[in-house]
């Protein structure tokens, strides 16, 4: 039998994924961008012949060396995670996640062993040109690399191309394009790589805006500015497109997530965007307080994000979870009702299987199959859990959203000073280029704070809440290893940074 | 050929000079992930406590639909 679900448990192992795949990406997204901007700058090296260009080249391509190393395998721990803290769910997604995952370490195994080491050892012993191949190799290899950890985080958040074998408890493959074109893993695909372009832009802008300040290897730095900042700039903009797409495809596939995104609690038509506001932390789904302490909205923008079309309704928590016939949305409570009844003719199948009773078993699918859509609702133990936690995700969501409307202008003013010749004496821009480094990473974490924590209460929407995914451990295992991966990612952080810092002070070799 | 190859990592790995370092932290990194972490706290908690397929399948099924029968104590 199993025991009461222990919650304390399920929030420590969701704390250690949360700890772990934020780790993780300190280090992805500057990978998949400054690999790109080596690439940049070596082209520009081969196509010139201008050895400044070489020594560019080295210099960025140590510091995506450092990252890559102090990165590389930390995502392995969540593999080992699955198998421990989320064994039910490991199991239940093995068949859509296998194929994608053993494609990426076969991926990158390749990619990493042939032509890092043709990046890294091959300078002046193979030519220039399969040297500069081989860089564009692992630009290009990198971002195709995390193409199909982003397709199963897009299963996630919504499962396509796959059914549900109640023999053996597996949500099994039936069309892998379906599952690769979705359109939430392809707008995930293309906002997450593009927004590690403008991390890697800021960070190279960033670095060399020290340099500038410092007055040290000037002309490294100017072009190496000009170069991220054209980079950046694309990217930035591209960011701003693919991010109105993935909010476009959360409102049509998860739309619990954008109103939390943004505190709606009422749906409304011509619903309007939050620019600023301060959430109303007390405020809970159905009760009647104010959402917002103070906001002040954009009218008719979020109905325009939602649905590309001005005056349409946007649906609000309440309407999402206690229903709104006009609307035609199902309440949760009818939902976990009929999850309840799916649940129910489940354990009849399998009793009847155990049997050996065919004709039981037999009626016992049929019925589940007429509910096993919200057979995750059936879990759900209020209609309010299906909300997430509205606070994290709406603040999460604007921090990102303000930042990633800076970045495009901070790329701007780069190029124009470039343009004028006053770069170096604009002190006070100098600044916010290097304070533009951190506040590129929170950006990025705080993006995949909208996409996980929006997601809750389900580890695969609305099939499997992260409660049922769980392994049933004891709350002193799950904390133990949490603390224990603390320490060790600090002590690499620590590492990374001051190794980091230490090729910064050195700068680019010696001519 | 193999030779060739051979030679090229072996002095591509001689010439490196922050490289060494790196290295030695991701195989202190590797070491202490699979000897230490996998080996002691991580076990596949599905493959080392049910011998076959059919048994884990069995389990999972189990921990789904009873789950809900303890949640319901909660309504």
């Amino acid at each position: 039998m199993i025991e009461q679900v222990d919650l304390s448990q399920v929030n420590w192992a969701r704390a250690q994924f949360a700890l772990t795949a934020m780790y993780h990406w300190i280090f992805v997204p500057l990978t998949l961008g400054l690999s790109f901007l080596v690439a940049f700058f070596e082209s520009i090296y081969v196509k010139t012949g201008n050895e400044e260009w070489k020594r560019i080249t080295k210099f960025w391509m140590t510091l995506f060396g450092i990252n890559f190393a102090i990165g590389v395998a930390t995502g392995i721990i969540l593999e080992f995670q699955f198998g421990t803290n989320w064994s039910n769910y490991s199991w239940m997604v093995g068949d859509i996640f296998g194929a994608p995952l053993a494609i990426e370490g076969i991926f990158a195994f390749f990619l990493e062993a042939t032509f890092f080491a043709l990046m890294f050892f091959g300078w002046d012993r193979v030519s220039v040109k399969l040297h500069l191949f081989s860089t564009w190799m692992v630009a290009v290899g990198s971002s195709l690399s995390a193409v199909w950890i982003l397709v199963a985080n897009g299963w996630m958040q919504f499962p396509v191309g796959m059914a549900f074998n109640p023999d053996t408890a597996r949500f099994e493959m039936q069309n892998f394009w379906e599952v690769i074109f979705s359109p939430v893993a392809v707008s995930k695909f293309s906002h997450t790589t593009s927004s590690g372009f403008v991390l890697a832009s800021l960070f190279v802008l960033g670095i060399s805006c020290w340099y500038l300040l410092k007055g040290r290897h000037q002309l490294m730095a100017k072009r190496s500015i000009a170069v991220a900042s054209v980079f950046g700039l694309l990217a930035a903009t591209y960011v701003i497109f693919t991010g109105d797409e993935a909010a476009y495809t959360v409102a049509q596939k998860q739309p619990m997530k954008l109103a939390a995104m943004e505190g709606l609690y009422v749906g409304e038509m011509n619903a309007g965007l939050v620019a600023v506001g301060i959430i109303n932390a007390a405020k809970n789904p159905g009760d009647e307080q104010p959402a917002f302490l103070f906001d002040v909205k954009l009218p008719g923008l979020l109905s325009l994000l939602a649905n590309r079309q001005f005056g349409s309704f946007v649906p609000g928590i309440d309407d999402l979870v206690y229903g709104n016939e006009e609307q035609g949305i199902v309440s949760v409570a009818s939902r976990m009702e009929r999850g309840r009844q799916a649940i129910a003719y489940l354990a009849a199948f399998k009793e009847a299987t155990d049997n050996e009773n065919e004709v039981a078993s037999q009626m016992a699918l049929q019925q589940f199959n007429v509910y096993k859509d919200d057979m995750g609702y059936g879990h759900l133990t209020s209609p309010a859990d299906a909300a997430p936690p509205v606070a994290t995700t709406y603040y999460a969501f604007h921090i990102m959203v303000i930042l990633g409307t800076l970045f495009p202008l901070v790329f701007l003013l780069a190029l124009y000073f470039l343009h004028k010749e006053t770069l170096e004496k604009q002190r006070l821009f100098l600044f916010v280029g290097i304070l533009c480094v951190p506040l590129g990473y929170i950006a990025q974490q705080a993006g995949w704070v909208v996409s996980e924590v929006g997601r809750q209460p389900w580890a695969i929407q609305g099939l499997l809440p992260v409660q049922v995914a769980n392994t049933n451990l004891t709350t002193g295992t799950v904390q133990t290893t949490f603390f224990i991966f603390l320490g060790l990612f600090t002590l690499l952080l620590i590492a990374e940074i001051k190794i980091m810092c230490k090729q910064i002070q050195l700068g680019p070799e010696e001519k | 050929m193999i030779a060739n190859i051979y030679t090229f990592y072996r002095d591509g790995f001689r010439s490196m000079r922050v490289g060494k370092k790196l290295w030695a932290i991701i195989f202190i990194k590797l070491f202490i992930m699979f000897a230490v972490l996998k080996a002691f706290f991580f076990p596949n908690y599905l493959n080392t406590n049910f011998a076959t397929d059919d048994e884990r399948a069995g389990h999972v099924l189990v921990h789904i639909t009873q789950s809900r029968k303890m949640g319901e104590h909660n309504d």
